[in-house]
């Protein structure tokens, strides 16, 4: 079985994320890491290729975004899956759902996998939403939000949560499944892995090798744009302290003085 | 400019935000239209008919039964082709947001999502979207037809106008791939558990928690701060507590006087749940987690050692 994770490289949440005024666009720039939620898909795209024994099945990441973005999905390897395809190109910055979910899918029908795994959310989009554009693109079945994955007879089952509790729905493959940050805890990598993460297949592709007009990605095959940015309405003060070992007594004084006992 | 409006429904009733954003999308002026999907759902036209559209179209199949995604694309994609619809809006839902960015796809159009506001700027239709972790505020557009936007959960109220729509009729047509996926079971309530929307304290943990024994923590000041107890997606997901006292978009939502979060990231899809509580006590050992941007009081530290200490302060305070 081929498996293939959808995995992003967003900014680090210390290096406090911003958008730049000037290109109204996320600022890269900083340290970047692999997005928390798709380790869950990456750990649950090993759990799958370990279930249909040894040798038998690959997993591969796929990845729209900045040539840096190759050393993050290392993390990835060091886990324990078996390459990367990197799709990196100056046309491809500034894409928005429409443009991703072109190029993830041209990059995606290369692989043929039997199931194409996604995390829950990019921490810097919050979309929640590129596996659907994805898969119809790919016109295949989908499931998403799934917090608990089964496989029985060529199919997959997922059981998922809505505003009105658990729906469990069956997909044969071949699949798009979106899973939840509930859905496993994720392995950490061992030393070999990390040792031998860097020999790995690390592949990047551009848009010309996927067979993408330069219309067809960016800003050019974007369908959305940003006029301007704001501050949020302010919540009126915030205090945050750091836990001294009196932290206990600090909360008691403010609720005290807040009237919230 | 003629709108669309996807309405969603469970057993029998409209959605209260998809009416919502109905009655948004009346108030810009727009003419408006709806769309009403599913099986034996003719009778709730009339009803959205009084929130403000023309005409309500519905698609009344055996095959939209079940809320699943992929048969919705198929046929807002002929209604949306067939009508000319400049715009089409969504009240974000678990089902809406893979209806809408397929539809996107589907159409090469634009979406915006987690919109708290729409306006028009100079006759120009304009989103307001606030991002990363609500820390900065966005005006955000499109650049063609048809325009998509999901709106954020609790975001419009409905308001009825007393109108009345015209009902249509759609005929449904599916792709083979569109039907692939199927309900196995649909809308289980895993578990009976405490209401929490009413009270006036409430003591929520999440994964920071470390596991399902350590809840305990969490009962123990809620009961002593005669309060009622809360959970996060990932660990009902879990299975670490109950669904039933899960805070967030696909859980409850809730406006206690006091709300203290432990071991809670604080994501978007949670503080949807919670945002109008009056005080906001979060205790996290991250110091960049986002619940840090809306805590009236953030404490960087671990609960482990906060929250037995807490408890005795007030059982202390509360016995004196
Ligand atoms: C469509 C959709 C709907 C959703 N609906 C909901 C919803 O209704 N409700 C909801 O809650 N979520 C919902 N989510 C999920 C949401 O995005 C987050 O994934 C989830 O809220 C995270 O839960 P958490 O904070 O418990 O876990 P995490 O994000 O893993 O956070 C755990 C936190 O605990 C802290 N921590 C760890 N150890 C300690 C310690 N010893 N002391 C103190 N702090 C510690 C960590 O620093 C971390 O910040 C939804 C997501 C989607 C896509
Ligand atoms: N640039 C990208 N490259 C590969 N996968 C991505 C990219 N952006 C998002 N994803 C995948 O899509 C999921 C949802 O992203 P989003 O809809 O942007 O929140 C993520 O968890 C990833 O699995």
């Amino acid at each position: 079985m081929k498996i293939a994770v959808c995995a992003k490289f967003v900014p680090e949440a210390a290096a406090h994320p911003r958008i730049d005024p000037l290109t109204k666009r996320l600022d890269r720039s900083g340290e970047g890491t692999l997005n928390q939620f798709d380790v869950h898909a990456v750990e649950e795209a090993l759990r799958l290729k370990e279930a249909s024994g040894e040798g038998e099945s690959e997993v591969v990441i796929v990845s729209v975004g900045p040539e840096r973005a190759l050393e993050a999905m290392r993390k990835a390897l060091a886990m324990g899956a078996d390459r990367v395809l990197l799709v990196s190109d100056e046309g491809a910055a500034g894409s928005d759902l429409v443009a991703t979910s072109r190029l993830l899918a041209a990059a995606l029908e290369r692989e043929e996998a039997d199931v194409v795994l996604f995390g829950q959310q990019a921490g810097d989009s919050d979309g929640a939403v590129l596996w659907a554009a994805v898969a119809d693109r790919l016109r295949r079945p989908l499931i998403s939000q799934v917090a608990e994955l089964t496989q029985e007879d060529g199919k997959l089952r997922g059981k998922r949560q809505t505003e009105y509790g658990y729906d469990v729905i069956e997909a044969p493959l071949p699949a798009v499944i979106a899973v939840s940050d509930a859905i496993n805890e994720p392995r950490y990598p061992s030393l070999k892995g990390i040792m031998g993460a860097k020999k790995k297949p690390q592949e990047r592709v551009s848009l010309g090798d996927l067979g993408i007009a330069a219309g067809e990605a960016g800003e050019a095959g974007s369908r959305t744009e940003v006029y301007g940015l704001g501050d949020p309405p302010s919540r009126g003060d915030t205090v945050k302290i750091e836990d001294d070992g009196s932290a206990a007594e600090k909360i008691l004084q403010f609720l005290l003085e807040k009237k919230a006992l | 400019m003629t709108t669309l409006v996807f309405l969603e429904h469970h057993e029998g009733k409209l959605e209260k935000d998809s009416l919502g954003v109905l009655s948004k999308a009346a108030s810009l002026g727009d003419e408006v239209e709806a769309a009403l999907l599913g099986f034996r759902v003719e009778d709730l036209a009339a009803e959205a008919g009084r929130y403000g559209p023309t005409r309500v179209h519905v698609a009344d199949d055996e095959l939209l039964a079940a809320p699943l995604p992929q048969p919705r694309v198929d046929v807002l994609e002929a209604l949306v082709r067939d009508g000319g619809f400049h715009t089409v809006l969504f009240a974000a839902s678990v089902l809406s947001a893979d209806v809408a960015a397929a539809l996107a796809a589907r159409l090469d159009a634009g979406l915006n999502w987690d919109l708290t506001d729409l306006v028009l700027e100079d006759g120009k239709l304009v989103g307001k979207r606030p991002a990363l972790g609500d820390s900065v505020y966005v005006d955000v557009g499109w650049t063609s037809e048809p325009r998509l936007a999901l709106i954020r959960s609790g975001t419009f109220e409905p308001a009825e106008t007393g109108g009345s729509a015209e009902v249509e009729r759609f005929e449904s047509r599916f792709q083979d791939f569109s039907l692939a996926a199927r309900m196995v079971e649909q809308a289980h309530e895993e578990s009976e558990g405490p209401s929490i929307e009413d009270a006036d304290v409430i003591v929520a943990g999440g994964r920071g928690l470390g596991g399902p024994e350590n809840f305990a923590l969490v009962e123990e000041l809620a009961k002593a701060l005669g309060g009622a107890v809360a959970a996060t997606r990932a660990v009902v997901d879990a299975g670490w507590y109950p669904y039933a006292a899960q805070v967030g978009q696909t859980g409850k939502t809730v406006s206690p006087k006091l709300y203290v979060a432990c071991g809670i990231s604080g994501a978007i899809q949670h503080k949807v749940g919670m945002q109008g509580s009056g005080v906001i006590v979060a205790i996290n050992k991250d110091p960049n987690a986002p619940i840090f941007e809306y805590a009236d009081l953030g404490v960087v530290g671990d609960l482990h050692e906060i929250l037995p200490k807490l408890t005795e302060l007030v059982r202390a305070r509360k016995a004196a």
